[in-house]
């Protein structure tokens, strides 16, 4: 297969897609970096000018910013911890032969259908609000209070609804892994004592231990930048209690006009986020190369 | 002490009966091998001695205790399964570990019987790998391994040497032999092989459809099959069976002759045949011929005997071994 002419040939195949996605990629960062150097507000456009190092100076004095940069990790943390936990659990359930088997998974899978803003309004409106959200039908059932949860506990919702929303995902992955665990295994352990839990601990979870990487790494791409949910819920309030770095940069952008500014936000959360991919790697990525 | 005893064991899935009803008596340190052609119920009656399918009739006894509603572990029976069913992510110590380790041994035991076991197995060299580094043959033994460190009352084997070469099979045909008479531990052992089950067994089950075909030393079902199934089943190259006037003038519906129990002849003989084709193993030579008025006929015949394709030669059946058949097939 490998030969010097096939290696060649498929260079020059890949070429066209390669650019391609190169391109894509160079461009709007390179423009980012550049605007990242310049006074360019939208309120004074005709007045651009380079700026060094202020942008960034700027942006890491809002007061703001550490928070942003906490509650982004406490997002994908703790998003992370209940996807993946939560997704091993049903997976388990879904993998017992059950009746109605094909409905119970669709029902499961669905969320993950559900665009974010409209997840976000349906929990906003019908299952977290004060008065007449489910949660609140709940406490009133049982002589409590309801909680505002977007004002008490704005971070907490806000995971609440983006694990809701990536549990499928996880579910469906490690539930693909767990149906290629080989059942003489299963039953070899079953023949040397173990018990339900040590067949779990000692062949189940090695066995997952790569779907649950590729989980980690996948969601945690998607989850650095949420933006949607937010919007439409708490708007990063109250204060900025439930601001992560990408609705900073929206709010520097098109809450303050200020591209300089944003661009700098932007650059600075590319290195966040290489930052996390890295510790990742470190962490979870052996489990790839086996 | 591992005798098994099956009483009226019957297995069903669904609408089908894939074992109606079997009796069957395993005594300590026998080997005994399930034998039948694919789909008899040999694999499903070794998983209901192992615990590994519910029995939907009749019991299991081992050593003399009634073990049918217990689970797998608590039965003091150890498998060997026919893909190894290796843990992955372990290595070769740990694999043959695990099963003392489930059961709370102390860590120093441990050490001790893992060594032990891999000396026997010449696996020493191979403990820190793990089983993807290892080869077919040496799966198999880490496996083999694994089973024999629990000190288990028997060894259930299920086609342990189906995904070997035809090389490595033979070798581990002997060293699976030798490993049963070092430990004298009852070994059943399932294979649809009947090279595997004349060459390893004490005792052969016979098995067709779900059924106890005939249960014997190898040598008896050789020379006394109680059928024609087990006749045309055990033996290779397969025993000739003939229905016609021949048959009929020994007083049998069908009369079966082995390869090996012919006179041949390049000048005279009861009968005469062409040769189709003839495989020269060296020390034998099977001859595939077409006899005239009888039809197919495998005959086996030494390594000097140089028949080739086209030949025309004699042959006379030796009416002393000859095996006759009533019309149920039954053995006269």
């Amino acid at each position: 297969m490998a030969t010097q002419n096939t290696r060649a040939l498929a260079r020059f195949m890949m070429a066209p897609s390669v650019i391609l996605l190169l391109v894509w990629m160079i461009v709007p960062l390179s423009m980012t970096l550049w605007f990242s150097f310049q006074n360019y507000n939208l309120l004074n456009p005709g007045n651009v000018s380079f700026a060094g190092l202020f942008n960034y100076q700027y942006f890491y004095s809002d007061p703001a910013f550490f928070q942003s940069i906490w509650n982004t990790l406490v997002i994908v943390g703790g998003v992370l911890l209940i996807t993946v936990i939560g997704g091993i659990g049903i997976a388990l359930l879904l993998d017992q032969p059950i009746f109605g088997q094909g409905i119970v998974r669709i029902l499961v899978i669905s969320p993950f259908f559900v665009m974010p803003p409209v997840a976000a309004l349906v929990w906003k409106n019908m299952i977290m609000h004060p008065s007449y959200g489910v949660f609140a039908d709940i406490s009133r059932l049982f002589g409590f209070r309801p909680v505002d949860w977007f004002a008490q506990y704005p971070l907490l919702s806000i995971v609440i609804i983006v694990a809701w929303q990536w549990l499928p995902f996880a579910t469906l992955i490690l539930l693909t892994a767990l149906q290629s665990l080989d059942s003489e295994q299963k039953e070899a352990a079953e023949m040397d004592g173990a018990s339900a839990f040590s067949r779990f601990i000692y062949l189940t979870l090695p066995h997952l231990a790569r779907a649950i990487t590729v989980v980690i790494l996948i969601q945690t791409i998607f989850l650095l930048g949420v933006y949607a949910e937010i919007l439409v819920t708490t708007n990063g309030g109250p204060g900025y209690a439930s601001t992560n770095l990408a609705f900073l940069i929206y709010r520097t952008a098109l809450l303050g006009y200020d591209v300089g500014g944003a661009s700098a936000g932007g650059i600075i959360a590319v290195i966040l986020a290489n930052i996390v991919a890295i510790f990742l790697m470190r962490a979870v990525g052996k489990n790839l190369d086996r | 002490m591992g005798s098994i005893t099956l009483n009226k064991v019957s297995k069903s899935f669904g609408e089908a009966k894939v074992i109606p009803s079997i009796d069957l008596e395993i005594v300590d340190g026998e080997f005994v091998v399930f034998v039948g052609p694919s789909g008899c119920g040999k694999s499903t009656l070794l998983r209901l001695i192992a615990g590994l399918e519910d029995v939907s009739g009749g019991k299991i006894m081992i050593d003399g205790k009634d073990v049918t509603d217990n689970a797998p572990a608590q039965r003091g029976l150890a498998m060997v399964f026919q893909s190894y069913a290796l843990y992955p992510h372990m290595s070769v110590r740990n694999n043959i570990a695990f099963p003392l380790k489930m059961a709370k041994v102390d860590k120093a035991a441990i050490d001790q019987k893992v060594t032990d076991a891999a000396r026997v197995l010449n696996l020493t060299d191979y403990l820190e790998r793990r089983p993807s580094q290892l080869s077919g043959g040496q799966r198999q033994r880490v496996a083999i391994g694994r089973a024999i460190v629990r000190e288990p009352s028997a060894f259930l084997f299920d086609e342990p040497l189906s995904n070997l070469d035809a090389a490595l099979r033979g070798t581990m045909r002997l060293e699976i032999t030798q490993l049963h008479h070092q430990l004298k531990t009852t070994m059943v052992y399932v294979t649809h092989d009947q090279v595997e089950a004349m060459t390893m067994a004490d005792k052969i089950v016979v098995l067709n459809r779900g059924n106890i075909e005939q249960v014997g030393s190898p040598l008896d079902l050789y020379s006394r099959p109680r059928n024609i199934f087990v006749a045309g089943f055990i033996g290779s190259p397969k025993m000739n069976l003939i229905e016609d006037d021949y048959a009929r003038s020994k007083g049998a519906k069908t009369v079966g002759i082995r390869p090996e129990h012919f006179t041949l002849s390049r000048d005279s003989g009861l009968w005469s045949g062409t040769v189709k084709v003839a495989e020269h193993l060296g020390s034998d030579t099977f001859l595939h011929l077409d006899v005239d008025g009888i039809g197919h006929i495998n005959a086996r015949c030494d390594g000097e005997f140089g028949a080739r394709h086209g030949d025309r030669i004699f042959l006379t059946p030796n009416e002393t071994k000859l095996h006759r058949f009533n019309e149920q097939g039954l053995a006269i």
